[in-house]
Order: structure tokens, then C-alpha cells, then sequence
């Protein structure tokens, strides 16, 4: 998937006698702030009524509880959690207010925040899936405001958008207008992509990533765990993986513990992760820690020391294969996972005695993309067996591997990505949209106009197969990412993806777009999230963690 | 663009080899290859001596009193012992019978003084026979070789800490080494500004150019015009620059031998200042009567000199460099051109159609208003380019050939500092330090003494995009890159590839000091940044 990032750095070294382009920074169209009819929302919802009239919220009197009808009530950790989290959104948690309710309350309007789970089964324990219901209902009224949603992650979706709603007057009040919202989600798969093996993220910054996720209704984490530099998931079947692969085999992992942490914390806001053990390319750090996985390299009739993809002629390969995904399904709820299988050189193998042999008994002649076919085959046998469904890149699906109908393809390739959707939903696969949400290429401007005006059902095709798009998912690679810059290089970027995939087709407005996205900016930026400026402007709380 | 690239960059191999009157050995990248920026002479042995915390100290040689002992020094004692032995506290401190001293000598003992363009930063560092000694002719000078010594530490596998037996005379390539940070487009927190100088020391940069107003806003609250701030500023209260920060800005730099170089930009860029001053601006107009915008300062009126000669005189008096930045950039002359009194004033000056005579003539007046006050004035390029004559430091910012125009400058006898190739706002498709240290700012035809008019360079970060929330991460390490090329030989470091590794280590030296500075690539820290 990153390919073209691969000789930048060289390109650089060499061109570097060239003098600056151009220096002219404001090419774009000014985009002038005028307040919008919809707030700060972010994304907006589907259907929003706001009225004139505004209601006044006192952190002493106000609270969030459950609707007494509701499907869940005080045993629902998940809520309570978003509870708190949202009422210390709302009042700032930092100023450490005391919060005594039996105090006499100042004027106020607004009282309760009332969450009612309108479906027997609330899903509260449970874990969010592509089927999951994000819907809700909002309506603020004097003096109760209810929240209706069948499940528990269209609850988290109305309380983010209520949270938005709030204000502070110019007296500082906490103020919300009389509003009505009934919402839901355009596409059902909504991810960002973070390369943990580039460079090791701690885990911290992976749940500061989820905290803001929630806070822009993306549902999907999907975590690029391992690839050739380094192999980071401590495997409890295969420790020497990490042991060997990572960085560093205690400070630079992610333990069980970890990596339990970060799909809980991922639940509570309603998120997915989907982890992503991309073979046989890209394996380069499986190498370390597992003999004999890897292709040995020749250079004339001698191994050159080097290693390949994985090497798909030995049994030990699918018998490693199939304990070590037998671990993932169970390590991993979700219903998915990403086997990758993109950008496979086919140079190794093709040095290699051995396998020149096996193409030949096989017959495929020269043809390294049926050996390729023929692993990846196997593969997808193996974990079709524990039960989970898998995602992978679009080479797969390319050249032709036979895969479950149920596959979904994963289009990243930035050129023809419109034919590319076509041909996936034309054989009838489910498939995610990446190649023109790439958030690692950075350039000077405002750039998320760009991945703000992408429309991912543009593309020839029948309604039948527009409905194969099940989502997207914005990419941070890591070759120049890490915990130093991945806020901020993300966000709020990202938020402009998160519109697409959440609102519907025709909000389209940038001008629109451009005075809510500043106004939500500067609400990450209050929260603490050090999300970068669209452009010359302030927000009236600036970041202060410096 | 030919003069430019004379000098090859590739060729590093060969220039490797020629320099062998440099001796510099290499061990490994935990020693003196590891000191970014490069020193100009090393010699490095395998000797090696243990530092421990609890019997490490800093001295001063005897003949400086302890009664004058050095407030500067006392300080930088105070932050380099938490850099050399991180987590260690004081709590613990006993006296060991061996202890390993650096002692500190100084030519002169100017502690109470300000850093300027003249300062000496040389200094020698000796360790040898499990003592070093730090020789430098100013108390600026020896920051510089504390750094480097600092950088010299460091640590085995089982934690303890370790020094090779070093050698270093040490001096820089150019004496102005900056960065302009841009708080007008956007407003920085005063703790990102001192965050800031803190990593500009650690790459020995010596000048913080502080690029204060500009359109967008004017933060600097001055105690002669206060409207300026009340309703210029973003906020009159949270996003402005009391004479107190300022103060706190340039005594944390002063501790850290950095200069503040104020910049009050005019007459262009001055949309904020006529908030909160009436009738500073030029009214634009359209037909025959004012449209209700305004442009430039208004060149024509008595008034306008008054104000600026007061406000001038604060700021002379509130920085102590001896350089003001008066901007001087992108004058756009359409505004002057609507305006009938502004081509009368024209017509009676005599300047005909030729708008760039007024701003000169503006120019002018505003420097003569500097020098009074004992300042130099430092001027962007386009004032240079419209007019020769002025006496001034000239500031070269314009892409394209800039060498040329860096030539055109000393030819005309002027001393010049290079901006142009530093334009770090601009991350571009691509990351690319390299291109920030492939520069050559003295290839270029021109004598010795020409050459000696280029004071050195300066790291721009404009505002556009840029705030305290990716401040950190798109300043370092690619500013460190043009540090080496400002403080080092040029034909020491003129290989991509090998200052690769070196800046790689020194980034991770930053994080470990809790600076955000992002990768240059793939790799990994032993200890990443943690405070997300």
C-alpha cells in the first residue's frame, strides 16, 4: 500500500540542488468564516431542526441518566462510562468544578439528559460489528432533552452530538438551542488505518487516537500491526516473533494486555478494531523470530542471505499459519480481519531453486502470480476455518484468487481507483474505498478540501453494486509518522472523511464545511487534542500542552 | 541557479578523504560523531571515562571568584546535570573521592551582558585523564561547549554513563543562526516560544527572530499604544504578549546565549495595526470615494512618522538586541494608487508613476528613525531590490535564484542573512530534510570579502498552518539539518548519507529532552515520546 513512499527520501537527496517551487502559499479560493445554520456540528447529522430558542445548562443541576423505559440502565458500564466522559466534555473537566447536587441550582433550563435504549438487547456487552445499528434520536426541549437509540452505539453517536450542541454564551454559560436530530450513518464502515510497525506507537497515543475517533463517529481502528521493519504483537503461541521482530522486545511491544486494553477502550466508544497481518509480502520482521518462513534468496546458485515473501511451498509455512491465526480470531473479536496480501515481489521467488521446481510441478509455468494465488488460496482456507471473515488488498482480487463471496477488497491504489470500485462490485464483493484518503502525503494548504469533496460511489456501476460499497478509510502510513506528529498530521484532516462516510451525499457545501470544521477543531483543541489549523485564525481556548 | 549548484553534493566521498587533517575516528554513533551540529576539529580517542551522577560536577577555573561566580552558568549547571543523567535527582548527591569535574574557563566575564552579532562562540573542550576543562572566550561560547558536551555522554547497556577521551576546537561557520517563528498569524503560547528556544539551543542556533505582528494580528501589547493589542490581537486579554512575557522570552533566551531579533513589518502587513490606530492605514478607494478598506501605512502623513518614531523607540527599548527587523516585504500598491491624496503627495515628490520611490522614500525614513535610536536595521529583500542605497542588513527570502540575488547584495557592499533555501512551513509532498542541508550559501563568484557579508541563515516558520499543536514536530529535526549547515564545515558535511545516522541519533537525543520532534523515517528510539 505504500509503495510510492518507499524512494521518496532518496528522490530527495538527489533533487535537493533544486531551489523551492513556487512560494505562493493562498492558491485556494479564500474560504471566509460565516457562522453556519448547523453550529459546530461534525459530522453533520442526516436530519437536523435547530430552533431560536437556547436553554441554559448548569454543571451543578444537570446530568445524564438512563430513560426509565430504557433497554439499559444503571448496569451498562459502556454508558456510564460515556456518561461522565460527555458531562466532563460539556463542563470542561480540567476547571475541576465541585459538583454538588443538593446545592441550590442557578437558572437553568435544562436539566436531564434522558438516554433511552429503545431495543431489548442494548448490545451493551457486546462487541460493534458492520451490521451494528448507529442510529438515533435527539430532541433538547426545555426542561428534559431525550436521547432515543435502539443500540448502545447509536446512544454514543446522539451523546457526541449533543456534546457538540452545547455552547458557552458570551457570559460563559454552558448553552444548547432546542434542536430535534434523527441521524444515521450514510456508509457503514468508517476507519483510520495506523501503522504500528514503521515506527512503534505507544499505546497511549493509540487511545488518545480512539478518544478522537469517537469524537468524529469513525467506527473502525484498523490496526496495520506488523509489516518488514518491525513486528511489535507479542504472540503468545510464537513470543519469539516480537521477541526477535520488534524494535525492542519489552519497551517496543504490544502485549496481551495491551492489546486488550486498546479493543476495550475501542468498544466503549463504539469502535472496531480490525487488525491486519499482511503476508506474504511484507513479512520481512516474521523472518527474526520464525526460521524457515521466509523465501531464501539466491544469487546465482547460492542463498544470498537475504530472505523473500513468505515461502509458499512448505507445509510448516500453513501449519505456522494456522496456529498462529488460531490465535488471532481468538485474540481479536471482530468478525474480520485484514490479511493483506499486497506488493508481492515476485524477484525472490523467482531466484529460488526450489521454487522454480515446485512452479513446475504445479504447472504454473512463469506465472508468479498463480504461485502468489495459490498461497493466498490456502491462506484464506486457514482462516476461513476459524470462522472469521477477512478483508484484503485489491492485488488479491486482481489477480485473480478465488475468494469467498463474502471477501471484502480493500481498493487502495491511488490511480484508476474508479474502475478499480467498478470491476470489485461488478464480481459482487463488498469492497472499502482508501486510495484518495492516503493522510500521510502532506502538502502546504488546505488539503482536506480535497478529501472532503471525494465522492465515493462515483464510479460506473448499478445501484446494486453502489451498495457494495460498505465504507472507507482514511491511511496514515508510518514511514514518517510517529507518536511526535501523528495528532496532529491526522487531525482534523481526518474529520473531513468522516463527514463524507457519516453525512449524507449532498452535504457538499464547503463553505459550510469550512466554518463547522474550524469551530470542531477548535473543540478537539479545547479537549486536548492537539489538532492542527486549517488556517490563519485562533480558537479562543488554544492547545496549551506544549 | 548554476552558481548554485557548483558545489556537487554528491561527490562526499571523495571530500571524505581529502579532509584527513580532520581527524575524526570513528568508534561508534554513541561518540563524537553523534555531536550535532558537527565541531569543526575533533580528535577522539577510545579511552573512555565513567561519569557518575552522584561524583560528577561543575567548576569554575579558580581565578574566577566564586563571589562573581556566573549566573548564566549557575543555570546552565542546573538544566545540563538533568540532561546528562535524566531522572537522576539531587536528593542523592554525596561526595565520591574521585570526581569527575568539568572545569570552566572564560576569557572574558561578561555574564551580565546580552548575546550579539559580534559574540564569540568558540570554545575548546578537553577531556582527558577522567577530567575535561571547557576554555571559551565568552560566557556564550562555553554554552555552546556544554552542549557539546552534553552530547558527548553517554550511556552502555547497564545504564551507566560513559565520556571518550575528546578533543574539540569548535567555532561557527556563520554568526547569525536563526529562526523566525510567525506569532501573528497565528498566536503561540509563550511556553511553546521557550519550548522552542530550548531546542534551538540544543542545535545551537543563536538568534530567535520573532516575526511578532502582521496582518492577521497584533499580539505585542506595547504600553505606549495599547489599542494596538486591545484590538488588534486575537484576544485582548488571552492571545497577546504582555512586556512581561516579552521580558520572560528574552531572558530564557538570553540564558541559553539566543538573541530575540523583534520584527515590526512595514509598511505592508500592517492590516492589524490599524485597529487600533486611525489613521495609520491608507484608505483604499474605489471611483471617487473610499471603499472603507485600507492598505499600506500611510507613507504621506507627518502623523505616521510620529507614531512610528514613539513606537519604535519602546520596542528599541524593550529588546536589547542591537538589530530591528523592519520588514519591508510585499507592498502591494494598488491601494496607494486609488488614493488622491497618495498620488498628489506623488506628484509633489516628484516620484511620477513609480510607486516603489514612495515606499522607498517610507523606508527610509523609518530606518533613519532606527539609527537614531542606535539600531541597525534589517529590511527584507524587496527593499534592497527597490532600493540600493539604504544602509542595512538585508534579509534574502524569495525562491528562485538566490544566490544571485545573495550576490547582488554584498557586491553593494551590505551584509546579508539567507532565508530563502529554510522555508520550513512548507512540508511539500515529501519529507525531506536533506533538501534543508544540500544548501551552499557562499557558492557563489564573488571575493573573500564578499563573502564575508553573508552573516549567515535563518529557519522560517510561517503561520499560515502552524501552531502550538504541530509547532514542535514540523520544526525538528529539519531545522537541525540547516544548524549544521549555519554552524559547520561545509566540506566536512557536505554528504546526505552520512549525516543521516548522525541526525537520526540526534533526533533521539531531542525526544529524550522532550522535544517533539518527528522521525526522519523508519526507525525507532530506545526512548520514544511519550506525552501524547
Amino acid at each position: 500500500m505504500n509503495s510510492l513512499l518507499g524512494f521518496t527520501f532518496i528522490l530527495l537527496a538527489l533533487g535537493s540542488c533544486r531551489g523551492l517551487q513556487d512560494n505562493d502559499v493562498d492558491k485556494e479560493p479564500d474560504l471566509v468564516f460565516q457562522p453556519s445554520k448547523y453550529g459546530s456540528l461534525w459530522p453533520l447529522p442526516q436530519n437536523v431542526q435547530i430552533s431560536d430558542v437556547s436553554l441554559k445548562l448548569s454543571s451543578s443541576s444537570f446530568s445524564i441518566t438512563d430513560a426509565k423505559e430504557s433497554g439499559a440502565g444503571a448496569s451498562c458500564g459502556l454508558l456510564q462510562l460515556a456518561y461522565r466522559r460527555y458531562y466532563e466534555y460539556i463542563f470542561g473537566g480540567a476547571k475541576k468544578q465541585k459538583v454538588n447536587r443538593s446545592a441550590r441550582a442557578g437558572p437553568t433550563d435544562l436539566l436531564e439528559l434522558q438516554v433511552w435504549i429503545t431495543s431489548p438487547d442494548s448490545e451493551c456487552d457486546g462487541y460493534p460489528s458492520v451490521s451494528s445499528d448507529e442510529s438515533y434520536e435527539l430532541t433538547v426541549d426545555q426542561p428534559i432533552a431525550v436521547l432515543k437509540a435502539p443500540k448502545v452505539w447509536g446512544a454514543l453517536h446522539g451523546l457526541e452530538t449533543f456534546s457538540q450542541l452545547v455552547f458557552e454564551d458570551e457570559y460563559g454559560t454552558k448553552t444548547i438551542n432546542s434542536t430535534v436530530i434523527s441521524d444515521f450513518p450514510r456508509f457503514a464502515h468508517r476507519g483510520i488505518l495506523l501503522d504500528t510497525s514503521r515506527h512503534f506507537l505507544p499505546v497511549k497515543a493509540i487511545l488518545t487516537n480512539l478518544e478522537i475517533m469517537a469524537m468524529n463517529k469513525f467506527n473502525v481502528f484498523h490496526w496495520h500491526i506488523v509489516d518488514d521493519p518491525s513486528f511489535p504483537y507479542l504472540s503468545r503461541t510464537f513470543p519469539n516473533l516480537s521477541q526477535k521482530g520488534a524494535y525492542h522486545p519489552y519497551t517496543h511491544v504490544y502485549t496481551p494486555a495491551d492489546v486488550k486494553m486498546v479493543i476495550e477502550f475501542a468498544r466503549l466508544r463504539g469502535i472496531r478494531v480490525v487488525s491486519e497481518f499482511d503476508t506474504p509480502g511484507h513479512t520481512q520482521s516474521w523472518g527474526k523470530g520464525q526460521t524457515d518462513l521466509l523465501t531464501p534468496c539466491y544469487s546465482g546458485s547460492k542463498p544470498s542471505g537475504t530472505f523473500g515473501p513468505v515461502n509458499p511451498i512448505l507445509n510448516s509455512t500453513y501449519d505456522f499459519m494456522t496456529q498462529f491465526f488460531k490465535e488471532i480470531s481468538e485474540v481479536f473479536p471482530d468478525a474480520y480481519i485484514h490479511l493483506g496480501g499486497d506488493e508481492v515481489s515476485f524477484e525472490c521467488w523467482q531466484s529460488n531453486p526450489d521454487i522454480q521446481k515446485f512452479m513446475e510441478q504445479q504447472g504454473f509455468g512463469k506465472d508468479y502470480r498463480k504461485l502468489e494465488s495459490f498461497y493466498i488460496q490456502k491462506l484464506l482456507d486457514i482462516v476461513a476455518a476459524t470462522n472469521k471473515g477477512y478483508i484484503i488488498w485489491q492485488e488479491v482480487f486482481d489477480n485473480g484468487v478465488k475468494l469467498k463471496p463474502d471477501t471484502v477488497v480493500h481498493v487502495w491504489i491511488g490511480s484508476g481507483s474508479n474502475s478499480e470500485m467498478s470491476k470489485v462490485t461488478a464480481a459482487g464483493f463488498t469492497t472499502i474505498l482508501s486510495a484518495p484518503w492516503y493522510l500521510d502525503y502532506i502538502s502546504i494548504g488546505q488539503d482536506w478540501l480535497n478529501y472532503y469533496k471525494v465522492e465515493p460511489l462515483n464510479f460506473n456501476g448499478t445501484e446494486e453494486q453502489k451498495k457494495l460499497v460498505i465504507g472507507g478509510e482514511a491511511c496514515m502510513w508510518g514511514e514518517y509518522v510517529d507518536a511526535t506528529n501523528l495528532i496532529p498530521r491526522l487531525w482534523p484532516r481526518a474529520s473531513a472523511v468522516a463527514e463524507r462516510l457519516w453525512s449524507a451525499k449532498e452535504v457538499t457545501d464547503t463553505g459550510d464545511a469550512f466554518s463547522r470544521l474550524s469551530l470542531h477543531r477548535c473543540r478537539l483543541v479545547e479537549r486536548g487534542i492537539p489538532a492542527e489549523p486549517l488556517t490563519p485564525s485562533f480558537c479562543l481556548h488554544e492547545y496549551k500542552g506544549v | 541557479m548554476k552558481v548554485m549548484c557548483s558545489v556537487n553534493p554528491g561527490h562526499c566521498t571523495l571530500i571524505k578523504y581529502i579532509f584527513l587533517l580532520l581527524i575524526i575516528i570513528h568508534l561508534d554513533l554513541n561518540t563524537a560523531e553523534s555531536v550535532w551540529p558537527l565541531p569543526q576539529i575533533v580528535i577522539l580517542s577510545s579511552e573512555r571515562y565513567q561519569l557518575k551522577p552522584q561524583s560528577f560536577s561543575f567548576g569554575y577555573r579558580r581565578y574566577l571568584d566564586t563571589k562573581h561566580s556566573c549566573s548564566v552558568l549557575d543555570a546552565a549547571f542546573k538544566r545540563y546535570f538533568s540532561i546528562l543523567f535524566p531522572g537522576y535527582t539531587y536528593d542523592e548527591w554525596v561526595f565520591e573521592n574521585e570526581v569527575f569535574t568539568l572545569t570552566i574557563s572564560l576569557d572574558r566575564h561578561d555574564c551580565e551582558g546580552y548575546p550579539n552579532q559580534d559574540s564569540s562562540e568558540r570554545y575548546k573542550l578537553n577531556v582527558f585523564a577522567g577530567q575535561a576543562s571547557l576554555n571559551a572566550e565568552t560566557v556564550w561560547g562555553s554554552l555552546r561547549g556544554l552542549e557539546t558536551f552534553s552530547q558527548l555522554v553517554y550511556q552502555d547497556d547497564f545504564g551507566s554513563y560513559y565520556i571518550n577521551k575528546t578533543e574539540i576546537e569548535d567555532y561557527p561557520q556563520f554568526n547569525y543562526r536563526g529562526i523566525l517563528l510567525d506569532t501573528s498569524r497565528h498566536y503561540l503560547p509563550v511556553q511553546a516560544i521557550l519550548k522552542t528556544l530550548d531546542a534551538m539551543a540544543y542545535s545551537k542556533f543563536n538568534v530567535f527572530h520573532w516575526h511578532l505582528v502582521d496582518d492577521p494580528s497584533f499580539p505585542y501589547q506595547s504600553h505606549k499604544f495599547p489599542d494596538l493589542s486591545n484590538k488588534g490581537a486575537f484576544h485582548p486579554v488571552t492571545h497577546i504578549y504582555t512586556q512581561s512575557d516579552v521580558r520572560r522570552v528574552i531572558s530564557y533566551a538570553r540564558m541559553r546565549g539566543i538573541r530575540v531579533l523583534p520584527e515590526f513589518d512595514s509598511p505592508g502587513h500592517t492590516k492589524s495595526w490599524g485597529k487600533g490606530q486611525s489613521e495609520l492605514l491608507t484608505p483604499c478607494y474605489r471611483g471617487g470615494t473610499p471603499s472603507g478598506t485600507f492598505g499600506p501605512v500611510n507613507p504621506t502623513l507627518p502623523s505616521t512618522y510620529q507614531f512610528m518614531a514613539s513606537l519604535l523607540k519602546e520596542v528599541a527599548s524593550v529588546f536589547p538586541d542591537p538589530y530591528i527587523h523592519l520588514g519591508g516585504d510585499e507592498v502591494d500598491f494598488s491601494c496607494w494608487r486609488s488614493n488622491p491624496y497618495i498620488r498628489a503627495f506623488m506628484h509633489k515628490m516628484g516620484f511620477g508613476l513609480d510607486f516603489s520611490k514612495l515606499e522607498a522614500f517610507y523606508i527610509e525614513k523609518i530606518v533613519n528613525i532606527t539609527s537614531v535610536l542606535r539600531k541597525t536595521s534589517i529590511v527584507w529583500q524587496d527593499v534592497f531590490d527597490y532600493h540600493e542605497r539604504v544602509r542595512m542588513l538585508v534579509e534574502v527570502w524569495k525562491q528562485g535564484c538566490y544566490l544571485c540575488e545573495v550576490r547582488r547584495v554584498v557586491k553593494a557592499g551590505l551584509r546579508v542573512i539567507l532565508a530563502s533555501p529554510w522555508y520550513l512551513d512548507q512540508p511539500g509532498p515529501t519529507h525531506n530534510w536533506a533538501r534543508y542541508y544540500n544548501v551552499w550559501p557562499l557558492a557563489f563568484k564573488g571575493t573573500e570579502k564578499q563573502k564575508s557579508l553573508v552573516i549567515g541563515g535563518e529557519v522560517c516558520l510561517w503561520g499560515e498552518y502552524i501552531d502550538a499543536t504541530n509547532l514542535s514536530p514540523r520544526l525538528w529535526p529539519r531545522a537541525s539539518a540547516a544548524a549544521e549547515r549555519l554552524w559547520s564545515n561545509e566540506r566536512q558535511t557536505s554528504c546526505v548519507e552520512r549525516a543521516f545516522p548522525r541526525l537520526q541519533e540526534f533526533r533521539c537525543k531531542l525526544l529524550r529532552r522532550g522535544i517533539q520532534a518527528e522521525p526522519l523515517y523508519v526507525g525507532h528510539c530506545k526512548h520514544e515520546y511519550q506525552s501524547v
